[in-house]
Formats: C-alpha cells, structure tokens, sequence
C-alpha cells in the first residue's frame, strides 16, 4: 500500500479462476507480490487459498486468469515449468527419500531436470551443505530422515524450496504441526528470505498466526477475495469479523448444571494420539452430558478431526474414553458405531453411485423395516430436499444437499451421540441457514447429544451448551458460548 | 559413488561373483544350466526394480518387454538367418521401442490403470503370436536354428556376465543422480514436478531403461534355449515369478531383485521331488516373505542400515 511506486512487482495474478467440474473452488482471485514481501493468503478451510497457491505453482492448472512472473505469462505451464522459471513450493506434508541422508535429499532439489545427470560434482554439494547450514539442518545432516524430529523434517521442506534460489517462495500453512518455539525459528527463517529479496506468499487460515509475519495480507472466502491490507487493517474488517467469529451471535445455551446426568455420558480422559512423530492430540480431556450440545472449536489442523476418530475407535490412544461407565477401548469401530456414537465425517463419504434413497437404506439397515420407514418419515420432514432428490444419484446432489444426506444417513442410525465433523465446510450462507434450523429442530425434539466440531465460529456457537476450544492438539478454553467471543474470540481472527 | 567401493555390499557383491565365476570348474552341467536361466531371470527382476521400487510405477507386463526382445530376435534368426548378436541386438531395440509405444500413454493414466494397461499389453502379444503362428510358431513355440554356444561353461558365463555388468549398470544408475530424480517423482510427484523435474520424462527414460535390459536378457534367453514359446517368455505366469522375484529380493535395491530370481529359480529346482508341491511350496514361502517381510531380502538388511 504505502511502498514506494518504483518497486516492481515479481509476480501479478490476475483473474485467477479455478473450477472443479461445478465448483468455482477459486473465483476472479488477483494478488501483486513485490520481491521482499511477505504476503498472506488467508481464508478458513475450504476458502480455495490453497487451490490458488496451487494453480499459482501450476500444480492445478487455472480455469481462468494470468499469473504474470517478472512480465511473462505462466498460467497454465507445468509445475515443473514454473518452478524452473524461479518459484519454490514449501509442502505441508513432506515424504523425504528415507534411505538418503538429509544432504543427498538437499542435492535432489539442486540436480538439473536432465537424463544424462549421471555424477553430481561437487559444486552442488558445497551448495547443498550451504543451504543446509542456511536453515538449520547442519548438524543432522548426514543422518537419514526416519530419524529426525518433525521440526527438521519441516527445515528439510524448507531447504528444498529455496534451493534453486526461487524469487517467489510459496509456503503451505508454515507452522502446522510445530510447537510453538519452534514457530518463532521458523518465523525468522521465513523473514530471511524476505530480506533476501524474496517474494513469500504464505497460506494459512487465520490472520492472528501469521500477523507477526506477513506485510500484506489477502482474505478470502468461498474463492473470492474479501478484502486486501496490512494486518491489523483486515483483522477489523466488518466482513473478515463476520466470516471469522460472526456477526453479534445469538446463543442460548442451557446450563451445564439443568443436565441430569450426575456422571455424563461420554468422558474422554486425558487422550493424546500421535502421527509418527507430530503429536495430534496432547492430554485432551472434554465430557459431555445425556442430551447436551457441545461444540468443539478449533482451526484446521487443531485436532478435532482426529479428536473425533479416537472416540469412533479408527485411532490407538493414550488416556481412557468412557461411555456411561464403561471404556471404549478395544472395542471396535463398527460395534462403537453399532452401540450409538455415530459420527458424521468431514469428507462426508457419500457412496457417491448409489441414489439418496439407497444412501438412507444403508445407514437404517439395522432397523426393522417398520422403525426404518418411520425413521425415514421423520427425516424427510427434518430436511425435506432428501425426499424430493430419493432417487437421484448422491454425486450429483449439490454440496450443502450432500452434506445433508450425510447427516441423514448418520441419523438414520438412530445414533444416542452424533459427531458431526465441519458440516459448513465449503457451504454458501444459505445452506447454513439450513442446517441450523435442521440442529435446532434436533435439540428441541429429540433426546440426542451431539459433538460439533466446526472453525465457523458463527455456526457452532448458535447451537452450543457448551464450548471447547482446541487449538494445537490441546485443549485451551472451556465454557459458556456467550463469553467465547470476549475470551476466546481473538484466536480466530 | 566412491562411497560405495568402501561399503560392505560392494565387497560382498565382488566376492559372490568372483565365486559363482569359478562354479564351472567344478560342478555339473546341469546346476550350471539352472543357474544360466536364474541369471537371465535376475536381470528381469532388476529391470522391473527400477520401474516399480525407484519410478514407483507398477509394470504388470514385464514379459511384454521381454517377450517382444525374445521373439524379435528369434524371428530375425529363423527368417533370414541374419546372425545371432545382430538379432540379439536388434531384439533389444525392439523391446525399446515397443516399450515407449506402450509407456507414452500409459503414464499418462494414473495408479493401478498403469499396472493394466501393462497387463493388456501382454495378452495382446500372447494373443498375437498365436494368432500369426507361421511367423511365431504359435502354440508350439518358435524353433531357432542358431545358438551363441553349445558349451554350458560358456553359457553360464555368459549369463554371469551380463548379470554383472547389467547389476552395475542398473544399480549405478538408481544410486546416480538421475535415480534420485526418479526416486523423488515415484515418491511423491506433486512435490517432484514443483522442485522443477519432469516426471513424464524422467518414468519414461526408467521405462526405456528397463525395456532395453528386459528385450536384452529375453534376446539371449532364446539364444541359449535354441526356442522361444510363450510358455517360457511370454505368459504371464512368467511375468508374475519376475515380480514376485523382485518384491522377495527386496523392492528399490536393484540386487535384491537378482538375489530373489536366484532363489526362485533354483528353490524351484530344488524341490521338484516334491513334484506338484514345488510350485506351491515357493510360492508360499514368496506369500510369507511379501506378508511379513515387505522389504525382502536385501530391502529389510538395508533399512534396518538405515535407521542405525
């Protein structure tokens, strides 16, 4: 904004779109990246940021748009094209070659795209303990990575990156995964390469964590841009605050105490999981009462998902998790399912080629044909667009029609505890509206509890008895929905 | 590279074949014949090692490749009686290029319809030379008139030779930069194609690589059985003791591969007294050794390396 007019930019995007099919995943996106900036892209999950980092990189060809570098076109180039023209991707997951040392899987970034590369000189070995010294890894390496810790496993990504000396530095989601010393280290290293005159754009999901970092930032939504600035500017923009934490939220949560239940139903007792060496959940403990509505907070990557796979079995666990007395443990998923805890997952898992109907039959197969009928009555009356779409293929439902006969099919289970897992995720405003009513209804009449787990904020407060907020595989805040905003609200901006 | 003279699998290797060089001398024509085949097997195996263990691309055809090199040679001899090492040679052409034919449109299919293409491509050949049996030979197979020496001494060799140098070959390439670049592209491609490397070109290069050893060894397999039959170079029976080779000796170790035909050609061999049970009997300990031991033979010994 305020940079001096002479300062050229490296990289313009203009209009970039990209479709999948139906979905307009990215809409009309534009960005400037001047060299030495660092600029976020910030967007809640299912935003399309990171499809726009991808069609930037090449990785998705663009439907529409011009990525201009340093004057030249690249839309719709290769990946590999792009990268050789001066651009390095920082992934979010990395698979290392395990059975070379850390400096050999340096030198692989370096090597000429050639097929007569037969003996690396020496030269690129220099560089590559250069770069290797550059971020951190010269201790580690000539060890292999089976053995090293996350933390160095990200620095290899790192190095990686910047090893052709790219001018533009695209990184996904920088400290997923990191502890939070480790968040300042990789802050500084990430501000190196500004300051050496490298453009940075950076994809997260929230301002708050990159604030610190980033000179611009760039908020979307639904694929399209909300609003372009400096941080502090964005984070109070109206509509950025509506996306993020809602407009003024209307709560009515009943409280903890008017459940009956002296011993609640479900207990999840200091659980920690881990992935290999990430930990994605540390001591996470959270109850639930017969009937009560809980929601558990947290931005992508936070734990909620994987939270709720331990509790359906799918995960191995440290810590307890008890159902009315007795422990899940060694049970397995199926019969967990079968005794009542149903879970709605994120990806939905729609068996996509049978029909709406046939979707339903399987979730109530275990009724018998009268319980099953009557339960199928009462769904259609919960969301009415099931029974008019009965016989149409489940992938040619629109998302938020999906989303719904997921719902329905887990609910056709007759389940005593739903878990329903980002049900907003990617779904238009008035979709929401929908499903919001459809909960409500469920609170008022039924007898169930449900575990929401949601990073729109606007969605699950609404319908919350209870909230807990998890962020970094921890739980961080418990309570009221009504005081989230002033006590925990600053997180999700 | 200079590494990798002071390392024990080179030492170890070295003595192995300085050994099975002087099994001529003293033992019977017939362990040297078996030996002669399992040779020409282990450089199958390793051809296919570099496609599935290093390009990460599962090649269900192996015996398409080889198949072509075999019966090209074999049908230049019978036809025009042009000599043996020129139709070797023009055998492992063939190979080559049947093997881009194939590859240009099959990498650009995804996942497990790679593998199929591959698996068609064999039953379309199988089904050709039938089909054409005047030229092939057909069901009976196809008689050779030639052969590059009667004495089993010189034939094995041979064999031994070739292995070798194809062993230095195909293993120095997957340690070489190149292999790397392949390694990286099999492993995670996304990531490949945004460090700035072709992934089309780098598997179809692996592709090529593979087809030439695999024509080859196929070439001089017919010229040491004075016959090629689709029982023998063809079916794709024949393809899945490659793989299975392979995967037993251990996958993304170019020897291992070699190891495991070895085993599977001579514990075959081995246990013939057992009569139909031989068959079953390998096939059991391959299943037990892909179950348990997903790494085989050489990947477990390399990666427990690995970690320490």
């Amino acid at each position: 904004m305020d940079a001096p007019l002479n300062t050229t930019h490296v990289l313009q995007v203009r209009g970039l779109t990209k479709r999948f099919g139906g979905l307009t995943a990215v809409k009309n996106l534009s960005l400037d990246l001047r060299p030495g900036e660092i600029f976020g892209l910030i967007g809640p999950n299912g935003s399309g940021k990171s499809t726009a980092m991808k069609a930037i990189m090449g990785i998705e060809r663009p439907s529409e748009g011009e990525v201009v570098f340093e004057g030249e076109n690249l839309a719709g180039l290769p990946a590999h094209k792009i990268a050789r023209k001066g651009f390095g991707m920082v992934f979010q997951h990395s698979r290392p070659l395990n059975r070379q040392t850390v400096l050999e899987n340096i030198m692989v970034a370096l090597l000429p795209d050639s097929l007569f590369m037969l003996f690396a000189d020496k030269a690129l070995t220099d560089r590559a303990k250069w770069i290797a010294e550059r971020v951190g890894l010269a201790e580690v390496m000539d060890r292999r990575p089976p053995t090293l810790p996350f933390a160095d496993l990200r620095r290899l990504e790192l190095a990686k990156a910047i090893a052709r000396d790219p001018k533009v530095v695209l990184v996904d989601e920088p400290f997923a995964g990191l502890t939070l010393a480790e968040v300042g280290t990789f802050s500084e290293l990430i501000r190196s390469f500004r300051d050496e005159g490298r453009a940075v754009l950076l994809v997260d999901h929230n301002v708050k964590s990159v604030a610190a970092l980033v000179d611009r930032v760039l908020a979307m939504y639904l694929g399209e841009e909300i609003v372009t600035g400096r941080a502090d500017d964005v984070m109070r923009n109206e509509t950025v605050r509506r996306v993020y934490l809602g407009g003024a939220i209307e709560t009515s949560a009943r409280p903890e105490t008017s459940f009956e239940d002296s011993v609640p139903l479900l207990q999840v007792e200091n659980v920690s999981v881990h992935y290999g060496k990430a930990q994605a959940l540390e001591n996470v403990s959270i109850h639930i009462h017969q009937g009560e509505f809980v929601s558990i907070v947290g931005l992508n990557g936070a734990g909620k998902t994987t939270l709720f796979n331990t509790i359906s079995g799918l995960l191995p666990y440290n810590g307890e998790i008890v159902r009315a007395g007795e422990k899940l443990r060694g049970m397995t998923p199926a019969r967990i399912a079968r005794s009542g805890i149903v879970q709605c997952p994120e990806s939905r898992e729609l068996f996509g080629e049978m029909s709406v109907r046939e979707n339903l039959d399987l979730g109530g197969q275990h009724l018998s044909d009268q319980d099953k009928d009557a339960q199928m009555a009462w769904l259609f009356e919960l969301f009415p667009i099931l029974k008019e779409r009965q016989n149409q293929m489940a992938q040619t439902l629109s998302g938020g029609e999906q989303q719904m006969l997921a719902i329905g099919r887990a609910l056709m289970m007759k389940p005593k505890i739903l878990i329903l897992d980002e049900p907003t995720l990617g779904l238009a405003p008035v979709i929401l509206e929908q499903l919001s009513k459809a909960l409500e209804k469920l609170r008022q009449t039924t007898p169930i509890t449900l575990l929401l787990g949601e990073q729109n904020v606007t969605f699950a407060l609404p319908h919350a008895d209870r909230v807990y907020v998890l962020e970094h595989a921890r739980i961080v805040w418990e309570g009221d929905p009504g005081r989230f905003a002033e006590e925990a609200g600053t997180g999700y901006l | 590279m200079a590494d990798f003279f002071k390392s024990r699998l080179f030492w170890i290797s070295l003595i192995v074949v300085v050994i099975a060089s002087t099994l001529p001398l003293y033992v019977s024509g017939y362990i040297l014949g078996l030996l002669t085949v399992a040779y020409y097997f282990g450089v199958f195996a390793m051809a296919w090692d570099l496609l599935f263990g290093f390009a990460g691309e599962v090649n269900f055809g192996p015996t398409f490749l080889i198949g072509v090199g075999a019966y090209t040679a074999g049908i230049l001899n019978n036809e025009y009686g042009w000599s043996v090492y020129l139709c070797i040679v023009l055998g492992a052409l063939a190979a080559v290029i049947a093997g881009f034919v194939l590859a240009l449109p099959a990498l650009r299919v995804r996942g497990p319809y790679f593998g199929l293409t591959t698996l068609v491509a064999v039953l379309i050949l199988q089904n050709f030379i039938v089909v054409f049996a005047e030229l092939t030979g057909g069901e009976i197979g196809l008689t050779i008139p030639d052969v590059i020496t009667i004495n089993a001494g010189v034939n094995y060799w041979i064999a031994l030779g070739f292995m070798t140098i194809s062993a230095i070959i195909l293993y120095g390439l997957s340690q070489s930069p190149v292999g790397l670049v392949l390694q990286a592209s099999g492993q995670d491609p996304v990531q490949a194609g945004a460090l700035g490397f072709n992934i089309v070109k780098h598997k179809l290069a692996a592709f090529v690589v593979s087809a030439f050893f695999s024509g080859l060894s196929g070439a001089l397999l017919v010229f040491y059985f004075g016959t090629a039959s689709v029982g023998t170079v063809v079916d794709v029976a024949v393809g899945v003791n490659v793989i299975v080779a392979a995967v037993l000796g251990g996958r993304r170790t170019v020897l291992g591969a070699a190891l495991g035909a070895i085993f599977l050609i001579v514990a075959g061999e081995f246990l013939r007294p057992t009569g139909e049970l031989a068959t079953f009997i390998v096939s059991a300990v391959a299943l037990l050794v892909v179950l348990f031991f997903p790494g085989g033979f050489l990947g477990a010994a390399l990666s427990r390396e690995a970690r320490s």
